[in-house]
């Protein structure tokens, strides 16, 4: 009987190419996601050293990041020149390139799984932090810098280091009104954004298990959020379901064959990790950011913390610093801060079900006057899905902006961004300094809270609101 | 990719916790298609105002800082997205060496790839070298990567810990795409086996 086994230690032994003397891994990789951002400057080096890409057949290529969300905008001279050198780099290396008017084109992070290309215990890498994502399939998925983009596009491989492990149990049903990104920031609350550095996560328990895949992959996106690179979820028969089917996911003979495989993936009874916590979900309420951290999050029915209340002297300079940045006050509820700009998309929360979400909640009401609402789909799949749906006319009757698939205001390369001091509403993943433009302040909320704050103008609590 | 054996450099204290990759480069000027030249705008924000002047109150604005070659930083340096181009842009300002109590996970990788040392001290150490470098008569730090110590302006020392592959690599300035194609063989041999046992991982299998 060998000792039992994570699911992470599955993926990781089965993908050893090589081992060093100082426990320094090569490691084999399944998958590669590019786009036009961080692509660049790897395709010059291989130019440069006469180097090929090993396996164009596992690598695809997407524009997402600096595409403009409304068709008719001009794009600026930069990113036009990134996307032609994206095309140019495809055409010559032979990797295929989802085009921007192809409806599968979209964020890298949702088209991946839409197309069965991210499949249970493989490895995936993208130059992109939020691969964490597609940890929700029982992949180990992280996110690399340009230069290891350049190692994998030449050598289907990784250097690593082996990572510790955390296992986060989720107990407990999540209460109505909440969704997956109120559990992941939840958990980020509890953790921090440095809780998980230098770990891998597994992410377990009913409440996961509980969770439709696109829940799924909202928990495991932010796993960066809370230090680690990778966040995984032990795939089972929701896993399957969601595969079935897809274009590039395995078919006939081949599929019942992976999925025997897959089965053996998740982690052994007794298997043991280097950290362990535990969360409960059942009392949560919706969670709102505050400040300009992902931690710094708070429940939508208290009050602005008070920096002497918080636990460091580091600690108690970032919340003042946050506090002052976000133009808000200590003591000061949460519910009725009032918002100018509203955003549901990004690769956190761009897929069919947080739109219907946000729909949900739209319907029949209109966005507050003032109030500046987009709803940017993650994949151009997703957009003609809600369309079919109808949610795209609830929501322009409502006042919403109905736009085409990209990054948009989550990373605000285009003009989807906010104006020095504006104050925004976002289901994106990252309310840093400046994230979403100069000066601008973000509070990051689900999709029903996202709308919720659109309607009425300030954050509010959805829970009154809803059916 | 420059080696890294010895530094000795002027330190800018930076004491603020979380400094994430969009304070270190902001997304507009992730529209580039090279490497060089970010060192103008590293830090963006919290070094000029809306109207290009410098804000006083950054150090990197201030003498003798403007000469910095290593930083020191509170804790989880780096975190926040993947972006390569913060350590490019860290690089083209002349630094080469950050001494905090952590490093977000991609960010310290990244540093490698660079030249850059990434340096993880414990935190009574990274208040000591806080208030070495706020010293601006002499804030001056030797960082020696081959005995992996921080020496001090008062002859202190402190020891630190890289791994040994990444500190050989530094040290040699040693290039990883060559390294790994040495073992190519290696990896032909992973692919036959994988192409066996999984072989819906391969394209020519995916329409059956």
């Amino acid at each position: 009987m060998t000792d039992p086994k994570t699911l992470f230690e599955k993926i990781w032994d089965s993908h050893l190419v090589d081992v060093q003397g100082d426990g320094t891994c090569l490691l084999y990789i399944d998958r590669h996601l590019t786009h036009e951002v961080t692509t660049p400057q790897p395709y010059e080096g291989l130019r440069q050293a006469g180097r090929s890409v090993r396996r164009p057949d596992a690598t695809i290529a997407v524009l997402d990041h600096n595409v403009p969300t409304d068709w008719n905008e001009k794009i600026d001279e930069d990113s036009q020149l990134q996307i032609d050198t994206l095309r140019r780099n495809c055409a010559e290396f032979g990797v295929e390139l989802y085009e921007v008017d192809d409806a599968r084109n979209g964020i890298v992070h949702v088209i991946g799984p839409e197309q069965g290309f991210t499949l249970p215990g493989t490895i995936i890498v993208c130059g992109d932090s939020h691969t964490a994502t597609h940890g929700a399939f029982g992949a180990l998925a992280f996110g690399v810098g340009t230069s290891e983009v350049e190692h994998v596009l030449a050598t289907q491989t990784l250097i690593q280091a082996p990572a510790r492990s955390m296992r986060i149990s989720v107990d407990g049903d999540l209460p109505a009104g909440c969704s997956a990104k109120d559990l992941i920031l939840a958990v980020i609350a509890k953790i921090g954004t440095a809780g998980g550095t230098g770990h891998v996560i597994e992410y377990a328990g009913p409440a996961i298990e509980a969770l439709t895949m696109e829940g799924r992959m909202t928990v495991s996106n932010m796993t960066i959020e809370a230090g680690a690179r990778a966040g995984l979820v032990a795939p089972d028969n929701t896993t399957f379901a969601y595969l079935q089917g897809r274009p590039r996911a395995p078919k006939g003979d081949l599929w019942h064959q992976a999925v025997s495989y897959w089965k053996t993936l998740p982690s052994d009874k007794g298997a043991s990790y280097d950290k362990e916590v535990i969360i409960d979900v059942s009392g949560i309420v919706p969670q709102v950011t505050w400040g300009t951290s992902p931690e710094l999050v708070a429940p939508i029915t208290s009050q602005v913390p008070d920096p002497a209340d918080a636990p460091t002297e580091d600690a108690r300079d970032s919340w003042r610093r946050a506090i002052d940045y976000m133009g808000l006050r200590a003591g000061m509820n949460m519910a009725g801060i009032p918002v100018d700009r509203v955003f549901i998309g990004s690769c956190t929360n761009g897929r069919i079900e947080d739109i219907r979400a946000a729909a949900e909640v739209a319907k029949g009401r209109k966005v507050s006057d003032g109030v500046r609402a987009i709803v940017v789909p993650g994949s151009g799949l997703v957009k003609l899905q809600a369309e079919e749906e109808g949610l795209d006319r609830i929501l322009t009757e409502a006042g919403f902006e109905w736009r085409s698939p990209g990054c948009s205001m989550c990373i605000a390369m285009n003009t989807d961004r906010l104006e020095p001091g504006e104050r925004c509403a976002s289901t994106s993943n990252r309310n840093f300094e400046g994230r979403q433009g100069r000066q601008g302040r973000t509070h990051l909320v689900s999709p029903a809270m996202a709308a919720a704050a659109a309607v009425t103008g300030e954050l509010t609590d959805v829970r009154g609101m809803l059916p | 990719m420059e080696n890294f054996t010895r530094l000795t450099a002027i330190a800018a204290p930076m004491d603020r916790i979380n400094i994430d990759t969009d304070m270190i480069i902001p997304k507009q000027y992730l529209r580039t298609i090279k490497r060089t030249g970010l060192g103008s705008v590293v830090f963006d924000e919290l070094r000029f105002n809306v109207d290009g002047t410098e804000k006083s109150e950054f150090v990197l604005n201030q003498e003798p800082y403007r000469r910095s070659g290593i930083i020191v930083a509170g804790d989880n340096f780096g975190c926040g997205s993947s972006r390569e181009h913060a350590p490019w842009a860290l690089l083209d300002f002349g630094i080469r060496c950050i001494i905090s109590t952590s490093f977000a996970d991609i960010f310290y990788n990244n540093c490698f790839k660079n030249g850059i040392l990434p340096v993880t001290v414990k935190s009574d150490q990274l208040k000591a070298l806080m208030a070495d470098a706020s010293d601006r008569e002499n804030p001056e730090l030797t960082v020696d990567l081959n005995i992996e110590t921080i020496i001090r302006p008062n002859g202190g020392r402190v020891a630190f810990k890289i791994d040994e592959f990444r500190r050989k690599c530094l040290l040699e300035g040693l290039d990883d795409i060559g390294l790994t194609l040495q073992k190519q063989r290696k990896i032909d041999s992973f692919e036959s086996k994988q192409r066996v046992n999984q072989p819906w991982l391969y394209l020519e299998n995916e329409s059956n």
